[in-house]
């Protein structure tokens, strides 16, 4: 039945199913391409998923209760209401909780056969090695691009395949990257994209199903690979379109020049994710110049006190009408073409969710010749959460 | 003409279409042609000095382009070229909040 061979040996007798557990995988035992020995090498496996989120929830969930012998987990979360449209490893009564502690009790209820290891810390290039080490597969869950690179190098340095899914809005891609053999992430994408120019989940939204499509599809992957049956993605990235409900494939290709897997590789350990990603560590003097901020409670006085300054929005109007605080609304992306609407001798204060539409907002608008432009430090997320709750944290 | 697979993110770009019509006979002529159809599309498709940025790969059918014959690579009226830009969401940390 096997047509690869197994990420974990057969146990040869030193794991052994227990009355319970035979019942309990009952329709694995019956199918040949598990079957007792197929059991046995899951129980054995180690799996390491990279986040308790919205693809780490469905994941785990699975591979609990497909009989995986020890499942770890890496987060330093806590339950937020916003995840619980997508995150269904945790609950209402979660909320507030680290992600962990939930995850963990969902696991031992739903199969308390399976051997749970947490990690409370956030994954980084002084300890990924050390944790990969130990684990035979890594299941990649995680929702930025430095983590995404710093899995995918760990992984090759540790020679351990990497299960990767990755979900925006109605769209979502898979495909195992497993250096040796196929292709990695790097092979793919050799450098990420700048800060700011792709959104994020956080920024685009994400449906709450997507990540359950893309997750289980992590997980059989994983499943497979450990029991070396089927055809696995390597070398293949599988696109899903929930809106037009279609799946497509794409070729992958190893990459002979990829820094990390290729002939001559230039990355040899891990190195500043951040950095690599142009994230930087610390605001800087020099942005804190281009981008002039003002605080939530700064600009509550500025408006009671009668303060002369204009309050502009630049989210979506479908955003607007979840929550506003009754400013004038430009678009970011409209911004550009209605900059005459605006008075270039006026104070404005401009807001979005949390402030990183607003940082371009009012970058542009210095570019254009503003000079008392301000970015609202933490957006309306800030103003509901510091001065008027009554505005919906959405 | 081909037709050219536009992804979620970059939609917004395109007033929403998903698939879009341009003429041309080659990839690179091809995506030229899209960038200046759309001009806000071009900042995320080419860096300043033209090239196309590396967190985007085009495909042609199921074949990435840079192992056909790149931004040369023929293209006729009944192929279809994908972009697919890298995404990073999991939803999984702080940044979903």
């Amino acid at each position: 039945m096997q047509t690869r061979k197994p990420l974990v040996e057969s146990p040869n007798g030193s794991v052994n199913l227990s009355n319970e557990e035979i019942a309990r995988y009952s329709r694995h035992l019956i199918m040949p391409e598990v079957a007792l020995d197929g059991q046995k090498q899951l129980k054995q496996a180690r799996v390491l998923t990279i986040g308790a989120g919205g693809l780490g929830s469905p994941l785990a969930m699975y591979l609990a209760a497909a009989g995986i012998g020890t499942i770890g987990i890496v987060d330093f979360d806590v339950v937020d209401e916003s995840n619980l449209q997508r995150q269904i490893i945790h609950g209402t009564s979660d909320l507030g909780r680290p992600k962990l502690e939930s995850a963990r009790e969902k696991i031992e209820d739903i199969n308390p056969n399976v051997n749970v290891e947490t990690f409370g810390e956030p994954l980084s290039s002084e300890n990924a090695l050390e944790i990969f080490e130990d684990f035979d597969v890594i299941v990649d869950g995680t929702d930025n691009f430095p983590t995404r690179y710093l899995v995918n190098d760990a992984s090759v340095l540790t020679g351990k395949p990497n299960v990767y899914g990755s979900i925006f809005r109605f769209e979502g891609q898979a495909s195992v990257f497993w250096a040796e053999e196929g292709p990695c992430y790097r092979c793919l994408y050799p450098e990420p994209p700048p800060p700011g120019l792709v959104p994020s989940c956080a920024e685009g939204g994400v449906l709450g199903i997507l990540p359950g499509a893309i997750g289980t599809i992590q997980a059989t992957e994983t499943v497979k690979l450990i029991l070396g049956i089927g055809e696995p993605l390597i070398g293949r990235l599988l696109l899903y379109d929930a809106l037009g409900m279609r799946f497509r494939e794409m070729k992958l290709r190893k990459d002979p020049n990829c820094p990390v897997c290729g002939e001559n590789p230039t990355v040899t350990e891990l190195i500043d994710y951040q950095e690599f990603c142009g994230i930087p560590q610390a605001n800087t003097q020099a942005q804190a110049d281009e981008v002039p901020e003002i605080t939530v409670q700064e600009l509550e006085g500025r408006l009671q006190n009668g303060g002369k300054v204009s309050v502009l929005d630049v989210r979506e109007p479908h955003e607007y009408e979840v929550a506003n605080i009754g400013a004038r609304l430009i678009p970011l992306a409209e911004l550009p073409e209605r900059l005459v609407e605006l008075d270039q001798d006026e104070t404005l204060a401009v807001h979005c969710k949390s402030g990183g539409r607003s940082a371009r907002a009012v970058k542009l608008l210095k570019d254009a010749g503003f000079e008392n432009v301000y970015n609202v430090r933490g957006g309306i997320d800030a103003w509901s959460e510091e001065i008027d709750p009554s505005v919906p944290k959405y | 003409m081909p037709k050219i697979k536009i992804p979620t993110p970059l939609r917004q770009y395109t007033g929403g279409d998903s698939e879009v019509e341009v003429g041309g006979e080659t990839a690179g002529e091809t995506l030229g042609n899209l960038a200046s159809e759309y001009p806000d599309l071009r900042q995320h498709l080419y860096t300043g000095d033209g090239k196309l940025r590396s967190f985007v790969n085009v495909y042609k059918g199921d074949e990435d382009i840079r192992y056909l014959d790149g931004a040369d690579t023929e293209v006729s009226d009944d192929d279809e070229l994908s972009i697919i830009p890298s995404i990073a969401g999991g939803c999984a940390g702080r940044r979903c909040r």
